[in-house]
């Protein structure tokens, strides 16, 4: 047997009791659009385990500022400024390099420029909503944007989201994919959002909550949030017993 | 007596991709322009790529019957050979003319959602048997909790079907159907239900 580092297998399974169930009633939109029958499960194949990968040349120079990607020139967006960064690990907590952050949220009203968001809250002329980057070899990533508001939504009479900035994941392999919000340290609307509150372990939500980290603030200019994403494990094949035809 | 422990950490928790999904992952679509020249994943194909040009239609259907228009579906597949391009693919190098990824919003009006890509070759099982040809489906939208994993086939490999160890594993074979896609010229087409008699089949892998 030679010593060489294990190859990479599949994926750690899901922890379907961490994420939120797929019929989640106190938020509406779930009743008829959660599968109910019971899932299908067959270990990794090349289907699983592989996924697309992004190279840094895709991106442009403004693609990780909100504040700037959509403004007229000489202008920007309206809002509290912010940095947020962090780092995507994986379950055996190691870094993932190369993986592609997409991120989007409403302007400092709480408004979406988008047709189907008909909220009071003006739009921002200087904020589109939406940025990308790709972490570092570490795992690094940053981006600058505004702090985006509080909005109402049609779920209950009175329903309010939390602060958020939605985030989509690529890892190394398809079924890595993830999509998934980032809160503000402090906000108290989050406790009361009926899409928080599909979340069952405390500790899940948690998670998902951005800490104000004042030593990575900008002074005079903008203040930092730390938001750490991590992505499912990947198993080492230790001793494998090799098939015939694999 | 505590011994060690495991470092391992929790997977960040999914929260749904919501009813303005598209502002992040196709802005171009829904008139947020200038900021990427052009949205991520619609084109999966050039005209050098090898093999059977196909286009696949979805459509995807929730528990009351209606069509959904506010969803976005990303696919992830095979080349003509069978293999993908990808640095974890390790029996050879993919056409490089092929991305093998491709996402889209649906059709505002219609909420069809069209793929221009090819038919893709056969991968291997865990065991080294033969898959038959499928495409990788990830759905995201308003509603959905967690982006939604399934797989798409093709009615026209019927032979290549019957034997494939996915399909094979469904404990009521009759909900294969729900998953394999019907052939109408070069058009594959299948309607991806989320709920109801039909309901297709979602995976957890």
């Amino acid at each position: 047997m030679k010593n060489a580092r294990p190859t990479r297998g599949g994926f750690f399974q899901r922890d379907r009791t961490w994420h939120p169930p797929a019929f989640a009633p106190g938020y509406r939109s779930t009743v008829v659009r959660s599968p109910q029958r019971a899932p299908l499960s067959f270990g990794n194949t090349l289907s699983e385990i592989t996924g697309p990968v992004f190279g840094h040349s895709m991106l442009g120079e403004l693609d990780n500022d909100l504040i700037l990607n959509y403004a007229k020139p000489g202008e920007s967006a309206i809002g509290p400024r912010i940095v947020v960064y962090g780092q995507v690990l994986d379950e055996n907590a190691r870094p993932v390099p190369n993986v592609l952050l997409e991120f989007w949220q409403a302007n400092a009203g709480g408004r979406y420029r988008h047709k189907k968001d008909g909220y009071l809250a003006p739009l921002d002329p200087n904020f589109g909503g939406c940025g990308r980057t790709i972490t570092d070899e570490d795992g690094h990533y940053s981006f600058r944007t505004v702090m985006p508001g509080a909005y109402p939504w049609p779920n209950g009479i009175n329903d309010w989201r939390p602060a958020h900035i939605h985030f989509a994941v690529f890892g190394h392999g398809f079924v890595q994919r993830l999509i998934t919000q980032m809160y503000f340290e402090g906000d108290p609307m989050i406790a009361k959002c009926p899409i928080v509150r599909t979340i069952p372990d405390e500790r899940a939500i948690q998670s998902l909550i951005a800490a104000l980290d004042m030593e990575a603030t900008i002074p005079m200019d903008a203040r930092a949030y730390k938001f750490d994403i991590v992505l499912r494990g990947r198993r080492s094949t230790l001793f494998e017993n090799k098939l015939e035809g694999n | 007596m505590k011994g060690q422990t495991l470092t391992r950490l929790k997977e960040s928790a999914s929260q749904t991709a919501g009813p303005y999904v598209h502002i992040g992952l196709t802005p171009n679509f829904c008139g947020i322009t200038g900021v990427y020249p052009e949205d991520l994943g619609i084109r999966m194909v050039n005209e050098k790529t090898k093999g059977e040009r196909i286009t696949v239609k979805l459509r995807l259907i929730d528990g009351t019957g209606s069509v959904t228009k506010d969803a976005l579906i990303e696919i992830w597949q095979a080349d003509a050979d069978g293999l993908y391009n990808s640095p974890d693919e390790p029996r050879g190098k993919a056409d490089p003319n092929f991305t093998g990824w491709g996402r889209q919003p649906s059709d505002p009006e219609t909420g069809v959602f069209t793929f221009e890509t090819v038919k893709p070759g056969r991968v291997p099982f865990m065991d080294g048997r033969m898959q038959a040809p499928h495409i990788s489906l990830w759905i995201a939208a308003r509603g959905i909790n967690i982006g939604l994993q399934s797989r798409l086939y093709f009615g026209d490999e019927e032979q290549a079907n019957a034997e494939d160890p996915v399909l094979s594993r469904l404990e009521h074979p009759s909900r294969a159907a729900t998953l394999i896609a019907q052939r109408d010229g070069n058009t594959y087409s299948l309607d991806i239900h989320l709920q109801g008699e039909k309901e297709t089949v979602f995976f957890d892998v």
